[in-house]
């Protein structure tokens, strides 16, 4: 109880309405929010539909027009085999998408249900399997995606799997503090004081509760896994060349940074605007569902 | 409190053991091994063997496993094949460089994010937040080397103050190197403040609205004396641990800012090992970076320990 | 300077929720409090007795704001105030003493210097002086040993020991009043009442003057002269204490004192049903919804604030004069309601030798051999027959919630057995059979937390139709919920509701019901009306004994307050630091010989008697651990007898020989008879 006055008691309302919808409604009045999930839909929409309406073939090369500044003709210039930047800007988020979007999901599957039975169990086997996630974690995240693409190469299901799987330690331990929140508390004894199966507790009394949780860690966690992953592409591990990829776009185009900046700029503003967008998008969903984003590094 | 502290410290060292197993096993199953790595393409099956024979790269992984945490125990790392030095003298001066990098980017960042970060906490909402707070999103996610590329656009392409590319040798002095570490300086501290700030923030909101500041302003303290008295002391306390976190997750990604500016560091040198398959230089690195991450958690621990007066208290009576 | 140290004015209070809309929270109050004066400041939670407290020191909850009326506090107008000038009269002229003590102090400084800031911002004294002035208010407010309190931090002191720090604290620059705000709620009786007279004495010795926030009538009969009386953002009723509590003139204030169980009235109180409105939200009058005296203007028209002639007393109702034609007293006998217990004979649980324990011993303590410390609950031997409930009572730390969890399965027991009728309950639950998980149901506290937030009341039934009844189609189940939500006596439509959109008592109706879905034979309530308003917890009460009735359930109940085992329970056992004291029914527990464990608690207890005074026998010093041999009470023991008590367990002792009241004591019987009827 706080020193300041109680909350007035709310008599109950009339209308009822589910938490989900409650949910959007304090979103959709969020103004950073909706901007956020404008530019995410906005991405999406340019990755699924760009190769339809892109002005020029992406992987196309003219020897004439290379190292060009922006004109009616290209409208973010050319790069130094003068391929059109504007349509390799668009088209240049496709497999990090797809990899980034199925890996999302594999971690917050995995990491959440292994997070939560931990929680759960909260013995001997959790203090065992914690051991192994923070020594995991404390090894440098970058060395182990490299090494797990340098052993199993660049193919998209490798890498969907690798971030997957690395992003999903993240997940456990934010399951399981989370979990942890509700094990004590009253509604799960009073599950297994029913005799309620461990299963049933795990579905019918912690998802629920924990899902919010696990929603925006997801999300926050798409844009830790964007910079992941373009980080990778940079580095030249990532999107096997000539496929358009934006990491890699920056990389090559770095050398002619002052001459076409457009080269390195369509890049760089694609991807500066997709996770802002998620990021926005994050915190407002967030406060939305009445959470405090936790604000840390994704450790 | 002694106990308290040997368990962390026992703790410590049992993660460290697991690290190495994992880096050692993950580094082994890379295609290829150090022989490959060393003959390159004069590599003769006959030349190879004779090399592993050499080598004990023929024992079973246990075997070699241990006898190279016995080396790493006795503070040897090893050779490098692929340069033919030893791993020790090929990281050197590189891991001098970064560490100046990394711990000038923290002396500077870590007292900008407490300061701004209490300023947006006591400001919620009105301005100064929003602007601090919307910056330091844009500064903590956008990748690295976007921020950098951006950085060497408008301070060393456009406005041509700073080098764009540090093309210097590993070995050179501290005070040469600093004047080509100032673009790197400032994306790694841009990073880091805005990780830290948030943080701060949270806290300082936090604590804002708890009972004892809310009873010390009704006790008649004044205003700056709540915040630097009662307020901050407690905001910063769940801060110490994060900021080590945050501190170490940057070592692991470091190595994409030292390649953006070619800058002679740990991170770039590991980045090109892998490359080259260059076995136990990555190894070496790894166990290294590894380390730094559980010294760095371990001293924030203490460091909680020694100031967060329930946790010091906890065995005292 | 007029004569009213605080004068609040037509003070109205409101936010902006997030919906944009305006939700008043005090409307239209006037009070007003003269030097030396004590003042009670009553009502049920959410009424706006605290956002009133801390108006008259001219703090507003964020969001809040002032949308009428002001506050005079010696003649300053507190809103027209700036930071700086409110910073020194604040702690100077006024200081609070807030509810929860622990959270109110800075976690990182030390008791000590928290209060040496207060003594040099607001007695202006520094250094040794203020450090002495600091020694000095320790030991005033009774904390042993000063000099080594002040040395600790705020989580070192038990809750008891916070408060005094607190009070302290705000006694630094001697101001002309105190705003208590509930600062004895969450303490055990004994330390409420120790820290009552503590004040009292305080008042009494500086003629400070107080106003004591609470929901607790016992509490206000014992601190305050005059009473004010909230309900809705509104001051209803105000008089002297007297006045009060024998011809209140609100059908609001006689609702609320009738409700009230009573230790010296069997039976369980009247209950009024509704609850209150949003202030400002009704055209009539606030309460006239809840009202048995309504007539036409009621509803339409907002009463006045009326004198009523004779001793100072105003009134907010225009049926003022017909509620005072009826005798209070007289109508407060009849309204307690007797429950008819229909006890079988054969036992439905019984324990025997039982203990459990938290201890787990470490690596490290195995390998040194420290001796196991002594266990949470010990050899406890106890009988509930069918269809009777027996109470279980003790402070907190008497180890009622452990016992209960055992029986329930979540803990294990380190010894001794459960039986429940044939069946062993002695292992945990996920090793009962499900048809014995059945028959044993729990109700926690507090249903906030007992329901799950995601879940709505249809699918909360469900849970334990499904896991018990498998064979029950769906529309048997939704057939089932109605019928339960009925027993409860909540309407079908609730069915369709999240735990966030009822109010307390739904809520722990519905906690009930989901016991219920299973056919319990036995129902374990820990307690289940701590946590409810006065008001609400007869009705919770009520309800109980009607659904006992109904199948012969058999009740283990535990709670703190003992009008409210004396309103519901058939026998009751009494625990301290996990040990059985004292076992018999309500009437033999009630009345001497006492254990003086008993006998402590009972004397403790406040009453809503302006007449009555508490009798304080032990010390209420925490303890952490029971002691390892001797009596468990032999510390705070006003008798405890040098050798006796410390070395041996004493035996049982039985002052009737037939029907089990049983005292475990080593005083004779006898001498503990003479003196505890000489003493009442």
């Amino acid at each position: 109880m706080t020193l300041v006055a109680q909350s007035v008691e709310q008599p109950p309302r009339t209308k009822r309405r589910s938490p989900l919808a409650e949910t959007w409604d304090n979103l959709r009045k969020s103004w950073a929010g909706m901007v956020g999930l404008t530019l995410i839909v906005l991405h999406i929409l340019i990755a699924t539909t760009s190769p339809v309406w892109i002005p020029r073939d992406p992987l196309e090369m003219n020897a004439k027009i290379r190292t060009q500044a922006p004109s009616a003709e290209h409208l973010m210039g050319t790069d130094k085999l003068g391929r059109d930047v504007f349509s390799r800007s668009m088209v240049g988020g496709r497999v990090t998408m797809v990899v980034t979007l199925i890996a999302i999901s594999i971690a917050v599957v995995w990491g959440g249900l292994l997070g939560i039975v931990l929680g759960l169990v909260n013995g001997r086997a959790d203090e065992l399997i914690m051991r192994f996630v923070d020594a995991l974690l404390s090894i440098p995240w970058l060395l182990i995606i490299l090494l797990i693409v340098s052993v199993l190469g660049t193919k998209m299901w490798v890498q969907a799997l690798t971030f997957g799987f690395t992003y999903g330690i993240l997940t456990v331990r934010v399951a399981r503090a989370a979990t942890l929140d509700f094990v004590t508390s009253e509604f799960v004894l009073a599950a297994r004081a029913r005799g309620e199966r461990k299963r049933t507790i795990v579905i019918k009394e912690l998802i629920p509760n924990v899902r919010d949780v696990l929603l925006v860690d997801g999300a926050m966690n798409w844009s830790w896994m964007l910079l992941g992953f373009t980080s990778l592409s940079f580095l030249g591990f990532g999107v096997t060349p000539p496929t358009p990829d934006w990491g890699f776009m920056i990389a090559k185009n770095r050398e002619i940074l002052g001459v076409q900046p457009w080269a390195v700029f369509g890049p760089v503003v694609m991807l500066g605007t997709l996770i802002i967008g998620i990021n926005l998008f994050a915190d407002a969903f967030a406060k939305a569902l009445g959470l405090d984003r936790s604000q840390g590094a994704p450790v | 409190m002694i106990i308290l502290i040997a368990r962390r410290l026992i703790l410590s060292l049992v993660t460290l053991f697991i690290i190495s197993l994992i880096v050692y096993v993950g580094v082994e199953a890379l295609p290829g091994d150090s022989a490959t790595g060393y003959l390159g393409q004069w590599a003769t099956p006959e030349s190879l063997a004779a090399l592993r024979e050499e080598f004990g790269l023929n024992d079973p992984i246990h075997v070699r496993y241990i006898n190279w945490l016995g080396d790493i125990l006795r503070g040897d790392l090893g050779v490098s094949m692929v340069k033919r030095k030893p791993v020790a003298e090929l990281i050197g001066n590189r891991f001098r460089n970064t560490v100046v990098l990394t711990i000038t980017s923290a002396l500077v960042g870590i007292p900008l994010a407490i300061i701004l970060g209490v300023i947006a906490g006591l400001m919620r909402d009105k301005l100064p937040d929003v602007i601090i707070s919307t910056t330091s999103i844009v500064a903590m996610t956008l990748p690295g080397f976007v921020t950098a590329t951006v950085l060497i656009y408008i301070f060393a392409i456009r406005l041509e103050w700073f080098p764009a590319i540090t093309l210097v040798p590993s070995d050179v002095s501290v005070i040469e190197l600093l004047d080509t570490m100032l673009l790197p300086i400032i994306t790694l501290t841009m990073i880091m403040v805005a990780h830290i700030l948030r943080l701060v923030r949270t806290n300082m909101i936090d604590v804002m609205v708890s009972d004892y500041v809310q009873m010390a302003r009704l006790k008649g303290v004044p205003a700056r004396q709540i915040v630097f008295k009662h307020a901050l002391p407690n905001a910063m306390l769940p801060t110490i641990n994060i900021v080590a976190l945050t501190l170490a997750w940057l070592v692991g990604g470091v190595a994409i800012i030292e390649t953006v500016f070619n800058f002679p560091g740990i991170g770039k040198l590991l980045i090109d090992a892998i490359t080259d398959r260059d076995f136990a230089l990555v190894q070496g690195i790894a166990m290294i970076l590894s380390g730094i991450y559980i010294a760095l958690n371990l001293t924030a621990d203490l460091l909680s320990l020694v100031l967060n007066p329930k946790l010091r208290t906890a065995r005292g009576h | 300077m007029s004569d009213c140290l605080v004068d609040v004015r037509e003070l109205t209070i409101g936010y902006y929720n997030q919906k944009g809309t305006l939700v008043l929270v005090l409307q239209g109050v006037n009070l007003e409090v003269k030097p030396g004066e004590t003042l009670g400041l009553v009502g049920e939670s959410g009424c706006g007795k605290s956002t009133l407290g801390q108006a008259m020191m001219g703090y507003l909850r964020s969001g809040s704001q002032v949308l009428g009326g002001s506050v005079k506090f010696a003649d300053h107008d507190m809103f027209a105030l700036n930071n700086r000038q409110l910073e020194t009269i604040r702690g100077r002229q006024i200081a609070l003493i807030p509810q929860n003590a622990g959270d109110a102090l800075t976690p990182t400084l030390r008791v000590g210097n928290q209060i040496i800031e207060a003594i040099e911002l607001n007695a202006d004294l520094s250094g040794a002086a203020a450090k002495n002035r600091m020694l000095e208010l320790l030991a005033q407010v009774h904390l042993p040993h000063p000099d080594v309190m002040a040395n600790r931090y705020p989580h070192e002191l038990s809750g008891g020991q916070q408060q005094r720090a607190v009070i302290a604290m705000a006694l630094a620059a001697e101001p002309y009043m105190l705003i208590l705000d509930e600062p004895t709620t969450g303490l055990d009786v004994t330390t409420q009442a120790h820290i009552l007279n503590l004040l009292r004495d305080i008042v009494a010795d500086l003629g400070t003057a107080m106003m004591y926030i609470s929901h607790d009538l016992g509490v206000i009969a014992r601190v305050s002269d005059r009473i004010a009386l909230m309900y809705a953002g509104e001051i209803v009723e105000d008089t002297n204490v007297a006045e009060m509590f024998k011809s209140p003139a609100h059908p609001y204030a006689r609702g609320l004192l009738e409700s009230i169980p009573r230790l010296n009235l069997a039976g369980i109180p009247n209950s009024m049903p509704g609850q209150p409105p949003i202030p400002g939200t009704l055209p009539g009058c606030s309460f006239a919804p809840r009202c048995s005296f309504i007539s036409e203007i009621c509803r339409s028209k907002s009463p006045p604030f009326t004198s009523i002639p004779g001793p100072p007393h105003r009134v907010r109702c225009d049926n003022w004069e017909k509620v005072l034609a009826i005798d209070f007293s007289q109508e407060l006998q009849q309204v307690f309601r007797t429950i008819e217990h229909t006890t079988e004979d054969e036992p439905a649980i019984e324990l025997s030798g039982l203990e459990i324990t938290y201890h787990r011993s470490g690596f490290m303590e195995r390998i040194r051999s420290i001796p196991e410390p002594p266990a949470t609950v010990s050899d406890i031997t106890l009988s509930v027959k069918r269809g009777e409930t027996l109470a279980l009572v003790g402070e907190s730390g008497s180890g009622k919630t452990t016992i209960v969890r055992t029986i329930s399965g979540l803990l294990p027991a380190k010894r001794g057995s459960i039986q429940f009728e044939d069946c062993d309950l002695t292992v945990e639950v996920d090793q009962r059979p499900m048809e014995l998980c059945r028959h044993v149901q729990l109700i926690f506290q507090n249903p906030d937390a007992s329901l799950n937030p995601r879940h709505t009341v249809a699918e909360i039934l469900d849970q334990p139709l499904k896991l018990y009844f498998p064979d029950m189609t769906h529309d048997e189940r939704r057939a089932r919920q109605i019928e339960l939500l009925e027993r409860v006596r909540l309407e079908g439509r609730y069915r369709l509701r999240y735990p966030g959109q009822m109010s307390g008592g739904e809520k722990q109706r519905v906690a009930i019901a989901r016991a219920f879905a299973a056919d319990p034979e036995v129902v374990l309530c820990d307690e289940v009306t701590s946590a409810l308003d006065v008001s609400v917890q007869a009705a919770v009460l009520d309800l109980l004994a009607d659904l006992q009735r109904e199948r012969n359930t058999t009740y283990i109940f535990i709670a703190h307050d003992l009008a409210v085992v004396r309103a519901i329970a058939d026998r009751v056992a009494v625990l301290y630091q996990g040990r059985l004291c004292e076992v018999g029914t309500v009437d033999e527990i009630y009345s001497p010989p006492y254990h003086p464990y008993t006998e402590t608690l009972l004397g403790a207890v406040l009453v809503p008697d302006p007449d009555h005074e508490p009798k304080l026998l032990a010390s209420d010093t925490p303890e952490l651990a029971p002691p390892a041999k001797g009596c468990a009470f032999q510390r705070r023991c006003p008798y405890c007898m040098p050798d006796l008590c410390v070395e041996e367990i004493p035996p049982w002792q039985f002052p009737e020989s037939d029907d089990g009241h049983k005292i475990r004591c080593h005083i004779p019987i006898n001498e503990l008879l003479v003196d505890q009827k000489a003493a009442f």
